[in-house]
């Protein structure tokens, strides 16, 4: 199988994946009592049964459930129409679209954060095996395994509220909310720091991990040897030779952690109160919003399989060898 | 039978054996059986009741005290004492833990020794979902699954309700651990020698695989265990436990949403994420070393050798051409 085959491969199981989620997403909503339309109207609204008929046609809720409701519904979507949120009272893509930056700012530094520190210290773990370095990161990794993501931002909070005067919640103080970003710009700055320690912290103790058994492995080679011999210095067979090749897995780490670093988002959001797609799903989770559920999942999974499939192409651009897989 | 009964004994011996040296399992071990024994003594730890108000002399309920004499974690927002809480805590917590990683344990065995033993078109299918499911982000996965069960209203407890969906989703990794596992196994000749003499499939699965497969079961069942203890906090934290019967996660929910932080009550939100801590780390430390211990590339056993598969006669080559001392 050449490359050629692997990417078409990649794709179709990507675009498998997204008829799964989305099959899910209509069908695990349609499962739930209670009548769409009440949910439009308000629940204490008296109307004649004609309206209300009148409005289920207009929804096309009259019509049978599987093919056409389905259809029209992928339809919808695909157009980019999620519904109108109950508890919001807004267009579901207006409200997710309005606090996707503000989540695609933390996570990208907290993940930009967590990857550098990882290989960097991956590195050294790996190279000086067994050391202080090496012994010491390792239970790192293990103990911020063991942490739950949520309860380290509770301590984070309350330690760096209490300790370092950093504010407790929110993207930006409450006068500067609707600025232009670069106005208040230290706001946020000043707001990310505790969050993005927590996402950094989580993290970090698994790329660390991958980096420093890959860089063990490259290590072990022979052409590792073959420049050692012909009087390289450590660091430079280092920098030219085992970076590289040892950084491979991590970009499929990536790739695997997309899933669970939405994961982390929805607590970490939560807990600091910071208004984004994580904190956004939990809200609707805790009101019962379900266009807003439906939406925001929607997203986050097309999100994460979207990014995958490129991270697999990326992956074949970088490494020779699966392409002869 | 008794055979079987002798070399059981023996192996266990062996492995306690190793077992005793390694001070990270010992370490692991101790931290499981101390939270175990929590559970199972709760009553006898404490005097209170978890619902109980504790009064000062007035007869004032005593809101967020400090550890004291009344309790060495002190009480919540609503005067009760947090010890107790976290002492009944932890029987939801583990058994939430414990059942859910069986449930998924057992799922993922029996779709992985399937997969692995009779391969083709069963074996692809479980590929291609697992495949599906790792790409999917877990926790809105979860999240939205919960919000749909509980609406429906059927009258299961909000704690079932969380050990079904965590162990519905966690059984993948373990289904491709027991398939590789089972794939290796498979091309041994003892197997091929049971085929030659007519034995069935389910009496090769029985009698050869799943005893070969079983240690590693076994060692990662106690992985799955402690993901799925953090799983069931973090669930509980965002608001899905039962708050009638409050785990560890569920405590720090209250902790959260009951601004226990904003008045620096310690004792409230850390005891159960220290908690939290302790029964994961014992869980990994152990399943760490067992995963070691119970590999089964490391160790021989007794179905590889040759004994009881030949018929001994005098006519055999090797005999008659060696000479006696």
């Amino acid at each position: 199988m050449n490359r050629r085959d692997y990417l078409i491969r990649k794709v179709l199981m990507a675009i498998l994946t997204l008829a799964v989620v989305v099959t899910l997403d209509f069908f695990l909503f349609r499962v739930l009592p209670g009548d769409p339309v009440r949910a439009v109207i308000g629940r204490n609204v008296r109307i004649p049964k004609e309206t209300q008929d009148a409005l289920r046609a207009q929804f096309g809720l009259d019509k049978p459930v599987f093919p056409e409701q389905f259809f029209a519904t992928l339809g919808q979507w695909a157009q980019g129409n999620l519904g109108v949120s109950w508890s919001l009272r807004q267009p579901v893509g207006e409200v997710l679209v309005a606090k996707l930056g503000n989540t695609l700012l933390l996570v990208t530094s907290g993940q930009v954060l967590s990857i550098s520190l990882g290989v960097a210290l991956g590195l050294f773990a790996g190279w000086k095996r067994k050391t202080a370095i090496d012994v010491s990161a390792l239970t790192f990794s293990l103990i911020t395994w063991a942490i739950p993501t949520f309860w380290l931002g509770i301590i984070l909070l309350a330690a760096g509220s209490t300790w370092l005067g950093l504010p407790t919640g929110n993207v930006v103080e409450p006068g500067n909310i609707g600025k232009p970003f670069f106005e208040v710009l230290p706001d946020i700055v000043r707001h990310l720091i505790l969050p993005t320690l927590t996402f950094t912290i989580v993290y970090l103790g698994e790329y660390m991990l991958i980096m420093r058994s890959s860089v063990l492995e490259v290590l072990s080679e022979d052409y590792i040897l073959t420049a050692k011999a012909k009087g390289m210095t450590h660091w430079q067979v280092l920098r030219k030779h085992a970076m590289k090749n040892a950084m491979l897995p991590i970009v499929t780490l990536i790739a695997l952690n997309l899933g669970f670093t939405v994961a982390g988002a929805i607590y970490i959001e939560t807990v600091f109160s910071y208004d984004g797609l994580g904190k956004l799903f939990q809200t609707a989770l805790d009101k019962q919003d379900y266009p807003l559920l439906q939406g925001a999942f929607l997203l986050l999974a097309v999100a994460v399989i979207i990014a995958n499939m490129l991270a697999d192409f990326l992956y074949t651009y970088l490494d020779p060898r699966v392409r002869q897989v | 039978m008794s055979e079987r009964w002798f070399l059981l004994k023996r192996n266990l011996a062996e492995f306690w054996r190793v077992f005793r040296r390694n001070r990270m399992g010992k370490i692991g071990a101790f931290l499981l059986a101390t939270s175990v024994l929590m559970a199972i003594f709760a009553p006898a730890l404490t005097p209170y009741e978890p619902t109980e108000t504790i009064r000062d002399a007035n007869g004032r309920g005593l809101t967020f005290a400090p550890p004291s004499e009344h309790g060495p974690l002190g009480t919540d927002d609503a005067g009760r004492d947090v010890w107790t809480q976290l002492a009944y805590g932890s029987r939801i917590s583990l058994m939430v833990g414990f059942v859910a990683g069986f449930l998924s344990m057992a799922i993922g065995s029996l779709l992985g020794i399937l997969a692995g033993y009779f391969g083709g078109w069963i074996d692809t299918l479980l590929m291609r979902v697992t495949d599906v499911l790792l790409v999917i982000p877990d926790i809105p996965l979860m999240l939205i699954l919960v919000a749909t069960f509980r609406r429906l209203e059927v009258g299961i407890s909000p704690t079932v309700i969380l050990i079904m969906v965590i162990g519905l989703l966690y059984w993948t990794s373990t289904a491709r651990l027991i398939r590789s596992q089972v794939l290796s196994i498979k091309e041994r000749q003892f197997v091929a020698r049971a085929r030659a003499i007519g034995a069935g499939h389910w009496h090769i699965i029985r009698k050869h695989i799943i005893p070969q497969v079983m240690p590693l079961i076994v060692a990662n069942t106690v992985l799955i265990v402690s993901t799925a203890i953090l799983t069931e906090s973090g669930l509980s934290f965002l608001g899905l436990g039962d708050p009638t019967q409050p785990s560890w996660g569920t405590m720090l929910n209250f902790a959260f949403a009951r601004n226990a932080i904003s008045n620096s009550a310690w004792w409230f939100y850390l005891p159960p994420g220290l908690a939290i801590v302790w029964v994961t780390l014992g869980c990994v430390l152990l399943g760490n070393v067992l995963e070691e211990i119970l590999n089964p590339r490391l160790t021989s056993h007794h179905l590889e050798s040759e004994a009881n598969m030949v018929a001994r006669t005098s006519s055999r080559p090797a005999e008659s051409g060696v000479s006696g001392k």
